[in-house]
């Protein structure tokens, strides 16, 4: 314990030490550690990863051989009216999803920073993230129901006509969408919530002195200094909400007519229900590619990696 | 939001005043956001303690419509289906004990192997040296990149290779030995413990599996019990993976059996107070989960999500 060490953070502490104590290295042992990970990590994710990419250029319907096709599946998809279909229906409900999940929880999250700390309030904001999809679809399948469901119900008492939330074509996504955004509000809120507590409080101290207004102390010192976390709940965010899948399997199933046929359920429909495997695969590789495409550009317009802190 | 503008003493002023509408209006707001969480589940009990004969005639009653439990027999299989017909259920045999016993098995397996076995991989990650451990630890973390489906399908073509589809194994096999998630949790962790006692240990000659398990697991107790609860609830919630291979009755997990359970309601007058008592069942592990350890979950979010 000399007085170098004292200045290093635990982390590079962690890291240095044994590098200065003893020359060699635990290989042998750190092999022993990873050992059950690595197989897990080898046979259910590298390999399915690289064996999905495989399956997209085949023709396989499971009983058979998978047979290479190149990249006939990938031209049958360009033309397929059901993908682009699945691929707008699911990007409303993203959009839907991200306005409305991010806004309600930003103000819930200035409110509990603001007005209630309390965890019990946090807690009962974080019950319905903890259910199931299939239980909050459930729920709402009831709730919503058309004819002697609750909310119907409150909408004719105000003198407005009654909604099929799950049976007419307008409302079968922003439906599903508004199930999620209820689902996920309080968690994406909490999230919020401790990034503003990061926030230190003489920023706004400063700001308040040079009279700031609240509007102005919320757009120039709030939201840029909150940005590593937007970035993360809006990655977050898109990227659950692109494999939409739990509660449309469990209200809809892809009706009324094509309305809710979201991609990953149109992506089981075809791998499970049609036996066409390698289609399903592609259809699967294209979701992958978008993923991954949404959070690269969400990290470099928005800077992700930065704060303004520092 | 005004109290952002007005000076220190000002506000200590402003917190003492006896009303003030903004402040009024805010709290209604929150109040608001809480009822809309927590009031739907209110109304599952509610709907679950009716008869599907009474609950069109009485839809804003707070109270159950003619109170009886008849809608929870049904679930777990004590109603004749003459019984179940008469109530508005589907008379079809649907036992929820062997779901939730099947929920039981997959959740509680998974978790403590991924868990376990997650530690072990993130101790060597953190506190053992080695070369390429940052490189192996990216690609372990690329990994959380890869969406769930993609990797299902071809999951799914392995379990059913190795002939494991409609098996407690087949369930459990991809989550037992890691997730990506859990490795990268406590490996934040592990980074940031004192090396002290682990030195002194060493110089006790201690090995590492020693040291692992008499040092590091009992020091990093707490961040493994919310891991595990995280996890518990997370598989608890599981929905298509136990889809794809669970799907006979005897394998089946309450998330997809409370799907058959609505799938078999009668066309046109779905047996409502059924359906809602099947999933209170399923929900019923994480709302005690909930209500012993809900604060350590609560402040376990703001962890998990920006490290």
């Amino acid at each position: 314990m000399t007085t170098l060490t004292r200045n290093a953070s635990p982390a590079e502490h962690a890291v240095r030490r044994p590098l200065k104590r003893r020359g060699q290295s635990d290989l042998k042992i750190a092999l022993f550690f990873i050992a059950p990970a690595m197989i897990g990590f080898i046979v259910f994710y590298l390999v399915p990863t690289l064996r999905g990419i495989y399956l997209s250029f085949t023709e396989y319907s499971i009983l058979g051989d998978p047979t290479w096709i190149g990249t006939a599946n990938y031209e049958a998809i360009a033309k397929d009216p059901l993908f682009w279909n699945a691929l707008a229906v699911t990007s409303q409900y993203v959009l839907i999803n991200i306005v409305l999940q991010t806004a309600l929880a930003l103000g819930l999250a200035l409110l509990m920073h603001r007005v209630a700390k309390s965890t019990w309030i946090r807690g009962a904001l974080l019950l319905p993230y903890l259910m199931a999809n299939v239980i909050a679809a459930l729920l709402w399948f009831w709730l919503l129901d058309y004819q002697i469901g609750i909310v119907n119900y409150f909408i004719e008492s105000i003198g407005l006509p009654k909604v099929a939330f799950f049976g007419s074509e307008e409302w079968a996504i922003p439906t599903q969408a508004l199930i999620n955004t209820w689902r996920h509000m309080g968690y994406t809120a909490l999230l919020l919530f401790a990034g503003l507590q990061s926030i230190p409080h003489h920023v706004y101290e400063v700001a308040n002195l040079d009279g700031a207004s609240p509007w102005q102390t919320f757009r120039k010192i709030t939201v840029p200094l909150l940005r590593p976390v937007l970035v993360l709940v809006l990655i977050v965010t898109v990227i659950g909400s692109f494999q939409v899948f739990d509660t449309v399997a469990v209200t809809t199933l892809g009706g009324p007519v094509n309305a809710s046929r979201v991609l990953q359920f149109y992506i089981y429909q075809k791998a499970f229900t049609e036996s066409d495997f390698g289609y399903g695969s592609a259809l699967a590789v294209i979701l992958f590619v978008i993923l991954a495409l949404v959070a690269f550009i969400q990290m470099k317009f928005l800077k992700g990696n930065e704060s303004d802190l520092d | 939001m005004t109290t952002a503008k007005v000076p220190a003493p000002a506000r200590a002023a402003a917190r003492r005043r006896p009303f003030n509408w903004r402040r009024a209006g805010a709290w209604a707001l929150v109040v608001l956001a809480v009822a809309v969480s927590v009031l739907p589940f209110y109304w599952i009990l509610r709907t679950a303690l009716s008869t599907n004969g009474s609950l069109a005639g009485n839809a804003t009653n707070l109270l159950p419509a003619d109170f009886n439990l008849g809608a929870f027999k049904r679930v777990f299989g004590l109603q004749s289906p003459e019984e179940a017909v008469a109530e508005g259920g589907s008379g079809a045999q649907i036992d929820f004990w062997i779901y939730l016993r099947n929920s039981a098995l997959f959740a509680t397996i998974t978790t403590i192997g991924a868990v376990f076995f997650s530690a072990m991989a993130a101790y060597a990650f953190a506190r053992l040296r080695w070369r390429g451990r940052n490189l192996v630890f990216s690609l372990f973390l690329a990994t959380m990149m890869v969406p769930p489906i993609f990797t299902a399908l071809p999951n799914f073509l392995l379990i059913k290779n190795l002939g494991l589809l409609n098996t407690l194994a087949g369930l459990v096999l991809p989550y037992i030995f890691m997730t990506p998630f859990a490795i990268f949790f406590l490996r934040q962790f592990f980074l940031n413990m004192s090396r002290e006692v682990e030195e002194a240990a060493m110089l006790d000659g201690a090995k590492h599996v020693r040291i692992f398990f008499q040092i590091i697991l009992p020091n990093a107790a707490a961040p493994i019990a919310t891991l595990a609860l995280l996890t518990f609830i997370g598989q608890w919630n599981e929905y298509f993976w136990p889809l794809l291979v669970g799907q006979e009755e005897s394998i089946r997990v309450l998330t997809v059996g409370l799907g058959v359970f609505k799938s078999q309601s009668p066309q046109g007058a779905p047996d409502w107070s059924g359906l809602m008592a099947a999933t209170l069942v399923s929900a019923l592990p994480v709302l005690i989960l909930f209500a012993v350890f809900g604060k350590k979950i609560v402040n376990s979010i703001g962890f998990s999500g920006i490290k």
